[in-house]
């Protein structure tokens, strides 16, 4: 892992600074979704569901140029401990059109113009850093889907508790309030080390925001190795009879 | 068989100079990489990646069959489980059609197998012109995923014709995943269905061929 010492900070769930929740990833659990998946942080669990590439609609929304990828983030009513109202609100619409930009840049649709590839990310349940779960069984999704892509992305938040970063904030981690309080940052990387997506909730140096890209390049291997592996093992060639 | 192994897109399938990208594939410096997710396959140097899921991509000289969506003057706008719509003139039609009674040729509903003549971003056109093309006035139609359509087809129609064969039925298997069947009687008709959904099931397993034509043994029992 990182040349970083550990520096003996403990985490309320007894986690090292740069260790992820346990991980868990499935493709193929919307039977009728052209792709699907499903990834899940420990207690944060999203469910995507890929269909299309299918024809645009309204009319006037169709671009002839390059297909469209539109992303709708939604947290179910029961996804937290107090019920939220359902239906878009100012934080998923902002959370959708983020997801979008993190996915596109991987996504290869200038073959399919005026035609629209749908991905619904809901999160069953919710605890922190949701919108990278979302993104990571998305990427999972438009791949099983057998949509053309570069790369598959993956991504991961990072925490600033006072001066100490961590890797992926539970929600407990995300309401810290000691010393100079929580910031969150979402970030998405391709295998190849780019980033396609960077949040930034606080206030961090920019010394210590290098140090926690690095921390998070490290921790999207781990998560694109499971996704390779999902993806690869959904799959069982030459079984025997 | 050659040898298979699943891939996933951003995958360096091999490097060297030597190898082509084909289907479904991209040159990365010296790499071989996938763009999609599926089987990937390496032939006198040719590297290709067979997509296991996914919509059907219209091809020029692909069979297809579909179902008339609505009449224009100039010809039938025909759904054939693409984004895009397709066209079937007038002209592509073998016998004289009077403008007036174009719904006496094919009306609303129908379901017609046709083959592509021009497949572009813009439009894709149809013609009926030849033997097996036209309307369907009856059989029946089974829908299966449009990627397991060349394992139902098999080597040089091996498959298709065992089917055939089998069941002493007509098959036609449009490209875009329709596939008609048409014979005497409903149980072979019946029989030829339950076999191309059992090859559809299978479709990873080698020698699938060989495999059928034991199904087809024990189903006759």
């Amino acid at each position: 892992m990182t040349k970083e010492k550990d520096t003996g900070f403990k985490r309320t769930d007894g986690r090292k600074f740069n260790q992820i929740r346990e991980m868990k990833a499935k493709v193929g659990v919307v039977p009728n979704a052209d792709g699907s998946a499903l990834f899940s942080f420990g207690d944060t669990v999203a469910i995507a569901a890929v269909y299309g590439p299918k024809k645009m609609h309204p009319q006037h929304m169709q671009n002839p140029e390059k297909g469209t990828l539109r992303y709708t983030y939604n947290m179910l009513s029961f996804s937290v401990t107090e019920r939220i109202k359902p239906g878009p609100s100012r934080r998923s619409q902002e959370i959708s059109k983020i997801s979008e930009w993190a996915i596109e840049p991987v996504l290869m649709i200038d073959n399919f113009p005026n035609a629209v590839i749908d991905v619904h990310v809901n999160i069953l349940q919710a605890n922190a850093s949701t919108r990278c779960a979302g993104i990571n069984a998305a990427a999972l999704a438009l791949a099983h889907a057998g949509i053309p892509m570069k790369n598959i992305v993956s991504s991961v938040s990072i925490g600033k508790l006072d001066k100490q970063l961590v890797v992926d904030v539970s929600k407990h981690e995300e309401d810290w309030e000691e010393g100079e309080g929580a910031t969150d940052i979402p970030i998405t990387f391709t295998p190849n080390g780019d980033i396609t997506h960077i949040q930034l909730d606080g206030k961090i140096e920019t010394k210590q925001l290098k140090e926690a890209i690095k921390l998070a390049r490290e921790a999207c291997k781990e998560i694109y190795e499971l996704q390779k592996k999902t993806l690869k093992e959904s799959i069982k060639i030459n079984e025997k009879k | 068989m050659t040898n298979r192994t699943v891939v996933i897109p951003g995958e360096v399938i091999v490097t060297g100079e030597k190898f082509l990208p084909g289907e479904n594939t991209e040159r990365k410096g010296k790499d071989v990489v996938a763009m999609r997710y599926g089987l990937s396959e390496e032939s006198n140097g040719l590297v290709k990646v067979i997509p296991l899921s996914g919509v059907y991509q219209p091809r020029k000289g692909n069979v297809v069959i579909g179902k008339v969506e609505n009449i224009t003057f100039s010809g039938w706008v025909v759904d054939i489980d693409v984004t895009e719509n397709a066209f079937l003139s007038l002209s592509e039609v073998p016998r004289y059609v009077n403008k007036n009674s174009m719904s006496e040729v094919l009306d609303m509903g129908d379901m017609v197998i046709a083959k592509i003549t021009e497949a572009n971003k813009k439009s894709i056109d149809l013609t009926i012109k030849g033997r097996g093309f036209g309307k369907i006035e009856e059989g029946m139609i089974v829908k299966i995923n449009s990627n397991k359509v060349p394992r139902v087809i098999g080597k040089e129609g091996s498959m298709i014709n065992l089917i055939k064969e089998e069941t002493k039925c007509e098959i036609t298997v449009g490209q875009n995943g329709f596939v008609w069947i048409f014979g005497e009687k409903i149980e072979n008709e019946l029989l030829a269905k339950k076999a191309i959904i059992f090859i559809t099931e299978k479709s990873y397993i080698d020698g699938l061929t060989d495999e059928v034509k034991k199904w087809f043994e024990k189903e006759k029992k």
